[in-house]
């Protein structure tokens, strides 16, 4: 007699609900070498990319297993010749295709190409308001301005753009600045991004990660926009993490709204999974995407509220936040079986406040570029 | 560009945001608006105010409501309000400009 049977019937019996998305992280490779890199540290190597006929055949899957949406992200995927031709096929197979880029390869010409073969946004990322701290923290000469010439570029053309301003402890006092410059390039959405610590980003925490102040002023600065900024520009801004009492709905719940495929192919339900050891990721080699969205072992592990430990088993937000970010939990509270210890809930949660206290006192300020 | 932004008014011609399109998924059986990273499922009103009242086709909002009036047979003073509301709605996630 086991109470895990019911919940595990359900689970095999009832076929997930389609992805909204999938991201196609086409290339690690990237000009810049920003420290809070979401990639792994581990990287691909471009020799170990995906060829142009495989992504096809991706992309085909991606529409077949019911996602609406394609990311084509990296890396920077503008490195990879063949984005144009990867973004006619979405198009031509009905997918909507959304370019995330660092901007730094793009010019008018082939933003046209892209506009051509069907791309309708562009999600551009800036590393400051201004110059000399974002391409101090990007290790990329000139970037910023080629970033706002190809933004005001997106504009001019009728494409989406969407800005990611990402924040740390070197320019988070700077975030009204960073609005105002969204607001000015014609920008339809920002995301104020504070700095998540996975992957390079995790290894430079204690070089970017805010102090309590300048948190608490960011937070008091934006919360004193956003009735302005309604109708004007869309806010996508989220209390950072380690100074949340809730733990954010990641991936909007585990293999429940997106799947990621790998530069070389494999297949994750979230950019960061690969941290979770124990866990069995198949390729697009293996299987197709609707196979591994349905049955595949690390898509299952954690989706849905069966996995649940307490304090989420019994908690009215498992359904809101879905236990917040296993990669999260395995960092911080050492087992991606846990609930993730941004909860005030967690038996971890104190232990959050004093990784991030501790590091924001180390006020460090040399961080390591990230590789490849 | 320190005060709020006004509601959609009747005289105003919204149209949809760049890299909005309104999509009807079969598979979902669903109306939707897809936009940058983000999509809203429609409901059959949501839809027709959408399609009354957004568009490079419009005159303006005011002979959008018109329009509806007649098609749902719906005094025009009890849906003039909730289409404003909507549309305001919209343009706030960003989906419709004017």
């Amino acid at each position: 007699m086991s109470c895990a049977l019911p919940a595990f019937a359900a689970a095999t019996q009832t076929e997930p609900a389609p992805p909204f998305a999938v991201l196609m992280e086409l290339t690690h490779r990237c000009p810049l070498r920003c420290p809070y890199c979401s990639n792994p540290l581990a990287l691909d190597p471009a020799s170990a990319e995906l060829d142009t006929a495989t992504w096809k055949r991706v992309l085909d899957e991606a529409a077949d297993v019911g996602a609406l949406q394609v990311h084509f992200s990296g890396g920077e995927p503008c490195v990879r010749k063949d984005l144009e031709e990867l973004v006619a096929h979405a198009t031509e197979i009905g997918l909507y295709s959304n370019l995330i880029t660092s901007a730094v390869l793009l010019d008018r010409p082939r933003l046209e190409r892209l506009q051509r073969a069907g791309l309708q946004h562009v999600q551009i990322s800036l590393q400051d308001a201004e110059a000399g701290g974002a391409d101090r923290i990007g290790g990329f000469k000139g970037g910023h301005a080629k970033k706002l010439e190809v933004a005001r570029a997106v504009v001019a053309q009728g494409l989406a753009l969407t800005i990611n301003a990402v924040l740390h402890r070197h320019n988070i006092e700077r975030v009204n600045d960073v609005i105002d410059l969204a607001m000015d390039l014609g920008a339809g959405r920002i995301e104020i991004a504070n700095v998540q610590y996975y992957g390079w980003a995790l290894a430079n925490r204690a070089a970017l990660m805010p102090s309590r102040d300048q948190l608490l002023a960011m937070d008091a600065a934006v919360r004193a926009r956003l009735p302005e900024l309604a109708g004007r520009i869309v806010v996508d801004y989220v209390v950072p993490d380690y100074y949340a009492r809730r733990p954010k709905s990641c991936m909007g719940g585990w293999a429940r709204r997106f799947m990621n495929v790998t530069p070389h192919g494999r297949v994750l339900p979230c950019h960061a999974a690969e941290t979770i050891p124990g866990l069995a990721f198949e390729t697009v080699h293996d299987r197709s995407l609707s196979d591994i969205w349905r049955d595949g072992p690390a898509f299952t592990r954690y989706r849905g509220t069966g996995w649940m430990p307490d304090p989420c088993r019994s908690c009215d937000h498992q359904e809101e936040d879905w236990g917040g970010c296993r990669c999260q939990a395995l960092a911080l509270a050492g087992s991606a079986d846990a609930t993730d210890p941004v909860c005030e809930l967690s038996s971890a949660h104190a232990d959050v406040a004093a990784l991030r206290d501790r590091d924001a006192a180390a006020l460090g300020t040399e961080w390591t570029y990230r590789g490849l | 560009m320190s005060t709020v932004a006004p509601h959609i008014a009747e005289s105003d011609r919204p149209r949809l945001a760049p890299g909005v399109m309104l999509r009807n998924d079969r598979r979902r059986g669903q109306w939707m608006l897809m936009g940058p990273e983000r999509l809203l499922v429609l409901d059959e009103m949501a839809l027709a105010v959408v399609r009354a009242c957004v568009g490079p086709d419009i005159a303006d909002v005011a002979a959008g409501i018109d329009r509806l009036s007649v098609e749902y047979d719906a005094p025009r003073t009890e849906i003039a309000g909730d289409v404003l509301e909507m549309l305001t709605d919209l343009r706030n996630k960003g989906y419709v400009v004017t």
